[in-house]
């Protein structure tokens, strides 16, 4: 399971931002990841003591947890090539 | 303590004191409280310190918590940083009086992709700040957002949204911001942030480095406009308002003594005013510092307290130095009424002397204060004399009784290396050498002493395992005399007064020895009455017995001739009437 992406989506309540990162964290994952992942969104207004410890401080910030290293992705995540680029996707799917 | 204070009316606009001492005078009562402060400055100025000071101070001193937000160094850092300060801020962020969070932003680690806002900043500052309930938060530094994340548009929208955040709560917030090449900050903050506006300046002339902060703006507040110079060391940030110069001070009509006796005896009230300079300007040698010691000693045996600046010697030197002249300096820095400030002149500028002094000053409060010596500062002549001008105004202005030393060198005598100091002071000794006869001996005088008469004459004096002792003058035919022409000249005062003295005896000797021979005159002239009163008794004792042998004849003659007959001469015996006659002789 080297392949497997542990991945935690950061949002503030239900602005139009989080909810296109929700959206496109779905798709993108049922794109390139299917049956190989695990998202947690994680509302930062319900439990801002989370914001410490994932360094977080732009909104949303996707955090790839799995495979190391640590990952961070900031923003709606509408640019699906750089998600792509930034989590190492195509990388390790070729591999 | 600042004029200003008084001068300008009380601020409308609610402020949240920095607790620094200085800082506040100059802002007239703090930061605004409820807006943001931008606080800008380039590298090393001291915008972390000043920020932490902020709120360690605001934590310990008025009950204001708050929330240090640090984009560059961790926590331990920050908190080691300053705990040689005393601030112990692992034990504030445990009493819940502080709280660090770092944010940590490293480009390698984060990629952009689409639309993004920085509320997980907000989240993260608005839990922080619910948590311990804070009132002033630091920023530390937000350009760190700008070196990392590339979407200027988003970051400036955010930013502004930001400060109209801490705004809208209420918060006093310091935000730290590097300086730019010709604008305040380096991205331009201060477009958003233009309440209150502090430039910190670290300038380096001539291999010095002089700290300065200066209040760019302050809206709503009136607030000191000059540049100010301050410290960074151990003590903390203090920032040191120069009074501009003022002749307002207190005058004192009470004297104080030099601690030289001679000298007081030399100035015409046995002293010099309190509150009042003395300038002791001398050749190398000639017991400038022994003179300011003294004076030190008698401060503080008086009671006062004293601080001696020395700029030459360190204070374990000078102690032994003029230990050797009798003066002990020891008891009186044990029982803390001295105090030495040593630091060479060339340690730091002008600007940090000054503030350097006026803020021990300020601590220490003491009343008596030694300058040894002013010639010490090497510079423009305009900018030296600028200094001990100032120097001199902080020192009036708190009715310290100061003496200054200067050096001369023996070919400009008086008037040459004193930067003009000498109107400035009250009282000026000079110190001199006087070459005659093959010898070098030292001579005092009193050049002018303001508000009282004093001696004309050019005492010499001596530097002895006592002190000073100034020696009575000696005034020759070529002028006063000195050195082993005094002692020539004592030694024939001293034979003129043996030859007095033995004169005054031998005139005695004459008066009693004649007073004994009247006496025994008079004595011989008392025996010779004597004598005569006696020959004249036994000449009328042997008259009587004469007198009365012929009465007897005669009586004896009468009855052999019978004259008794008619009676009458038998009443009164014959000899009485001789007795009568003779009783009243």
């Amino acid at each position: 399971m080297d392949d497997r992406y542990d991945l935690r989506l950061y949002v503030a309540g239900q602005t139009p931002k989080s909810l296109a990162a929700i959206a496109n964290i779905t798709w993108l994952c049922g794109r390139y990841l299917p049956g190989r992942h695990s998202v947690e969104v994680i509302n930062l207004l319900d439990e801002p003591h989370h914001a410490v410890i994932d360094l977080i401080f732009a909104m949303p910030t996707l955090v790839r947890s799995l495979p190391k290293p640590l990952k961070r992705i900031v923003g709606d995540l509408s640019t699906t090539e750089r998600v792509v680029l930034g989590l190492d996707i195509a990388a390790r799917s070729a591999s | 303590m600042t004029p200003m204070q008084t001068e300008l009316p009380a601020p409308q606009l609610a402020k949240a004191p920095t607790g620094i001492p200085g800082l506040d005078e100059v802002l007239l009562g703090g930061i605004p409280a409820g807006r943001p402060t931008l606080i800008c400055g380039s590298p090393g100025c001291g915008k972390t310190l000043l920020g932490m000071t902020f709120l360690v101070n605001g934590a310990t001193q008025f009950g204001e918590p708050g929330v240090f937000v640090s984009f560059e160094e961790t926590p331990q850092d920050l908190a080691a940083n300053v705990a040689s300060l005393s601030f112990d801020v692992p034990g504030l962020i445990a009493e819940k009086k502080l709280a660090i969070e770092h944010i940590r932003i490293e480009r390698s680690e984060i990629d952009e992709a689409g639309d993004y806002d920085l509320e997980g900043l907000f989240v993260r500052l608005g839990y922080a700040i619910d948590q311990i309930g804070a009132k002033r938060v630091v920023l530390d530094t937000l350009e760190a957002l700008f070196a990392n994340l590339s979407n200027e548009a988003v970051l400036r929208a955010e930013l502004r949204r930001l400060f109209g955040w801490l705004k809208d709560r209420g918060l006093a917030a310091i935000i730290t911001a590097e300086r730019g090449e010709g604008t305040l900050t380096r991205h331009g903050l201060e477009e958003y942030i233009s309440d209150c506006v502090i430039l910190l300046d670290n300038r380096v002339q001539d291999q010095v480095t002089t700290r300065r902060l200066r209040i760019v703006k302050f809206r709503g507040s009136a607030h000191g406009t000059n540049e100010y110079p301050f410290l960074l060391d151990d003590q903390g940030i203090t920032v040191v308002p120069l009074s501009s110069a003022g002749l307002g001070h207190r005058v004192s009509d009470e004297v104080v003594s030099t601690g030289v006796p001679g000298l007081d005896a030399m100035l015409g009230l046995g002293g010099i005013y309190r509150g009042s300079s003395l300038l002791i300007s001398g050749v190398p040698g000639s017991g400038k510092t022994i003179l300011g010691a003294s004076f030190a000693a008698a401060a503080c045996t008086r009671g006062d307290r004293c601080i001696f600046f020395s700029f030459e010697e360190s204070a374990e030197l000078l102690v032994r130095n003029v230990g050797s002249a009798g003066i002990d300096l020891q008891q009186h820095a044990r029982s803390g009424l001295l105090r030495f400030e040593t630091k060479r002149p060339t340690s730091f500028g002008f600007e940090m002397h000054l503030a350097h002094m006026q803020r021990e000053l300020d601590r220490f409060r003491p009343s008596a204060v030694i300058v040894d010596p002013v010639t010490s500062f090497r510079g423009p002549d305009s900018e030296v004399h600028a200094l001990l001008l100032r120097m001199i105004d902080i020192l009036k202005t708190r009715g310290i009784t100061t003496i200054f030393t200067s050096l001369t060198t023996s070919e400009e005598r008086v008037a040459q290396s004193d930067f003009g100091l000498s109107s400035l002071m009250d009282t000026w000794v000079s110190l001199v050498d006087i070459e005659s006869n093959g010898e070098r001996n030292r001579g005092l005088y009193a050049l002018k002493s303001r508000g009282m008469s004093h001696s004309n004459q050019i005492r010499e004096y001596l530097l002895t395992g006592e002190g000073v002792r100034l020696i009575k003058a000696y005034l020759g035919v070529a002028g006063v005399l000195m050195g082993s022409a005094r002692l020539a000249k004592e030694a024939q005062e001293r034979v003129e007064a043996q030859q007095q003295r033995d004169e005054v005896a031998r005139c005695r000797r004459e008066v009693g020895s004649r007073r004994a021979v009247t006496e025994r005159q008079i004595a011989e002239l008392y025996a010779e009455i004597e004598a005569q009163d006696a020959e004249a008794a036994r000449l009328i004792a042997q008259d009587e017995l004469r007198e009365m042998a012929f009465e007897t004849d005669r009586a004896a003659m009468g009855a052999s001739r019978g004259v008794y007959g008619n009676g009458e001469d038998k009443s009164q015996p014959p000899g009485q009437t001789l007795y009568d006659t003779r009783a009243r002789v």
